[in-house]
């Protein structure tokens, strides 16, 4: 038995909008136009907030994991632990000349890294942090994600373009060809998880795993989707060891290699931001999301997961990813161009087909009890 | 076998059609003087093809500051310090060099206290250069981490310098007859601390990277370079030896105290990559054996046979000294006109500017990445390049 919080909702209740679960069911529910409004606001707020302390928080995260795996101690001089190494990163960038190359393409070039930030921002008003907390879940939740995440690739193609360098344009053409066939496999990943489930939805999604968790209750098929989209969404984010289109090596900063200051802070952020977001996703299709640790009817146990807050869980697992991609980065050293390739077309590609294959199988014959 | 360099002409009026059915043009990068690769200032003009690398051509100078002309203003011992400024990280071996150079041909005796301190100085700093350059490498292909790894293990030898000799990377150590300072009493007792921490960092430093997938994907069949061609480009050292050439003048001279110790002379087989980076890895497990077997019996006795402010004057001619080190044969060449205490004229032969070159015969046909594999194999130090 489900708790009652985490069970599946009904129908709305009518003029009721705290039944509702998220911020636009809540707006639209209500009959005052001040008071949609005002949903309104929370949103764009709660979003902009949120995309200020997930930078903050994961660049120092990442600094002080980094730091950790290679004997140093990280920062701790601005602030207790160097808490406010963030701020002051960021107040330098700030202070930075805002440089534009003379031969750049003015109107491209300053657009690029905003149409970069734009996806992630996009993204995390679709994420369903806890039962209460989500801005919008579209019946079309995981389309909706592949479709803008894949919109994502215009900012670094467009920088690489627009900057009028020769190690720009390498980049940014590694980019686009890493982006868009590492979707495919990613893509086929998340499909899996909406023949398990039966919705595209992301709050239903979760809600689907009230009984256990993807990544096992799918056995093998979910635990494969679970590894090709952590591989998949690692490239997505070019992070090592798919960080060819940077390439600080080779390409010297890759697409970025001509800005600076507050614009460059925005590609940094827009990593940083998209790496929430892929773990989010990670953690909400695969992980349960919310969704508390259950097992079987185990009442004592699944009692006491119940006790800790949804929130709390989706952070958790949400973290646990962030540092699984973390350890991943300052482990690996980078695949090469055509590696990648042979990675995603010969190998991810023809395993990320058979799984989905597999898994339509399993479904189709009721294999597994799934929920419909 | 002769080998042809391409000029900068070469690369500038090329066809730029590209041996495609796709109508694509090639195109000139610099790559350098100031890029991550360069390590320093280190010009390459690269002709690409999309991704591969199609012309090579290196343009040295950048940080070229006339040392040889220099030198020939300078008393033997003032040359010293200038030696440490060419490889930098092979600076005790560059000082040996010119001691060597110097004490055959002016007969000047060292007693056998000196060579021991010598060889295991040379050894340790052997260790630091090839440390620094496993962390350099793993920079290179993308594992950041390893970078600090390296540095790790340099610092603790650093610190051991720092002791007895007042520096850690210009070292200015030995002298002719000599060398500039003795060794402080717990140096042994310290070097003999290092030695087994040093074996567990080589195994950790396999862990991390030897046995890594992507790493060995990147390293292995990638920019062969053949043992008669490794020759015909004057290579020596890591290099050479990593294309089956057993040429080590530490065994093959056995200068020092190297003709009494026993060490291998490690050689890869196929010359790629891989090679290089796995040869300069047993070479440090071979730098840890000589300095195990000599570290016990230093014996007694002055550590310098030359008053510092003697007057040293070559005989007339032309006098020529090597030594090998980290990077390859390291040759001082000496022109005296038996007179003053100055050098008439001096050139140093230095390995990595031959090195250098083996980019624009095996480069051409790979990848970008591969080509900074290849560079980063090579283990180039760019003012011993430019002097």
């Amino acid at each position: 038995m489900t708790h009652p919080m985490l069970a599946i909702p009904a129908a709305l209740p009518a003029g009721s909008p705290w039944g509702a679960q998220t911020l636009a069911e809540r707006a639209s529910a209500s009959q005052n136009l001040w008071v949609t409004a005002g949903y309104f606001l929370l949103a764009i707020v709660g979003v902009t907030v949120l995309l200020t302390l997930l930078g903050m928080v994961l660049i120092y995260v990442e600094r002080k994991v980094a730091a950790h795996f290679q004997c140093r101690i990280g920062p701790k001089r601005v602030g207790p632990f160097g808490i406010f190494q963030t701020i002051a990163d960021t107040l330098k960038l700030l202070f930075k000349e805002d440089f534009v190359p003379p031969q750049a393409d003015q109107v491209l070039h300053i657009l690029a890294p905003f149409l970069a930030l734009l996806v992630p921002v996009v993204l995390l008003a679709l994420i369903p942090y806890s039962p209460m907390t989500q801005i919008a879940d579209l019946n079309i939740g995981i389309l909706f994600v592949t479709a803008i995440g894949g919109f994502g690739v215009m900012g670094i193609l467009i920088a690489g373009w627009s900057s009028n360098n020769k190690w720009s344009m390498i980049g940014a053409m590694r980019a686009g060809a890493q982006i868009i066939s590492y979707e495919i496999s990613a893509t086929l990943a998340l499909l899996v998880i909406v023949l398990f489930s039966g919705t595209m939805s992301l709050s239903g999604i979760v809600h689907s795993q009230s009984e256990g968790w993807w990544v096992w209750r799918g056995h093998a098929a979910g635990f494969t989707a679970f590894i090709i989209y952590l591989i998949a969404s690692t490239a997505e984010l070019n992070r090592t060891p798919f960080d060819i289109p940077e390439g600080e090596s080779e390409l010297t900063a890759g697409f970025h290699t001509e800005y600076s200051g507050l614009r460059f802070a925005f590609f940094f952020l827009a990593e940083f931001i998209n790496m929430f977001t892929v773990s989010a996703l990670t953690a909400t299709l695969f992980l349960g999301g919310w969704m508390p640790f259950h097992v079987g009817d185990w009442a004592v146990l699944n009692g006491a997961m119940d006790a800790i807050p949804p929130g709390v869980w989706f952070l958790g697992k949400t973290s646990a990813v962030i540092f699984l991609i973390m350890w991943i980065r300052w482990t690996f050293p980078r695949l090469r161009v055509d590696q990648l390739m042979h990675l995603e077309w010969k190998v991810l590609l023809p395993i990320g087909i058979a799984n989905l294959l597999i898994a339509a199988v399993l479904v189709l014959t009721n294999f597994y009890p799934f929920p419909h | 076998m002769s080998v042809r360099v391409c000029t900068l002409d070469d690369l500038l009026h090329a066809p730029l059609e590209a041996d495609s059915d796709l109508t694509t043009q090639e195109y000139l990068v610099n790559m350098g003087p100031q890029h991550p690769i360069a390590h320093g200032s280190l010009r390459i003009v690269l002709r690409l093809d999309g991704e591969t690398v199609k012309h090579v051509l290196p343009v040295p100078g950048y940080v070229h500051r006339g040392v040889e002309k220099m030198c020939e203003h300078l008393t033997y011992r003032q040359i010293i310090p200038y030696t440490d400024r060419l490889d930098y990280l092979s600076a005790i071996m560059n000082n040996w060099a010119v001691a060597r150079t110097v004490e055959a041909a002016a007969g000047i005796e060292t007693n056998e206290r000196i060579e021991y301190i010598r060889t295991i100085m040379s050894e340790l700093q052997r260790l630091q250069s090839h440390a620094l350059w496993w962390g350099v490498t793993g920079m290179d292909l993308g594992a950041y981490t390893a970078f600090l790894y390296g540095f790790r293990e340099r610092e603790i030898i650093g610190e051991i310098f720092e002791e007895t000799i007042g520096a850690r990377l210009t070292m200015n150590y030995i002298q002719p007859g000599g060398l500039m300072y003795d060794i402080r009493p717990d140096f042994v007792a310290k070097v003999k601390r290092l030695i087994p921490y040093l074996r567990g960092c080589i195994e950790q430093y396999e862990t991390l990277l030897t046995g890594n997938a992507i790493f060995q994907e990147r390293l292995r069949n990638i920019g062969i370079l053949d043992g008669a061609k490794a020759l015909a480009l004057g290579c020596t050292g890591p290099v050479l030896r990593a294309s089956g050439v057993p040429y080590d003048l530490r065994a093959i001279e056995g200068y020092g105290m190297y003709g009494k110790v026993n060490f291998n002379v490690v050689v890869g087989s196929v010359g790629d990559c891989w090679d290089r980076y796995y040869v300069r890895l047993e070479e440090m497990r071979e730098s840890l054996r000589i300095i195990e077997q000599l570290i016990d019996s230093i014996p007694e006795g002055a550590f310098s046979t030359l008053h510092y402010n003697a007057d040293v004057i070559l005989p007339e001619g032309t006098h020529y000294g090597q030594i090998e080190t980290a990077r390859g044969v390291f040759g001082v060449l000496i022109v005296s006109d038996g007179k003053s205490g100055i050098p008439y004229r001096l050139h140093f032969r230095s390995p990595n500017f031959n090195n250098l070159w083996v980019v624009t015969a095996i480069a051409p046909g790979w990848r970008i990445a591969d080509f900074i594999s290849i560079q980063s194999s090579l283990d180039l130090v760019v003012p011993d390049i430019d002097r």
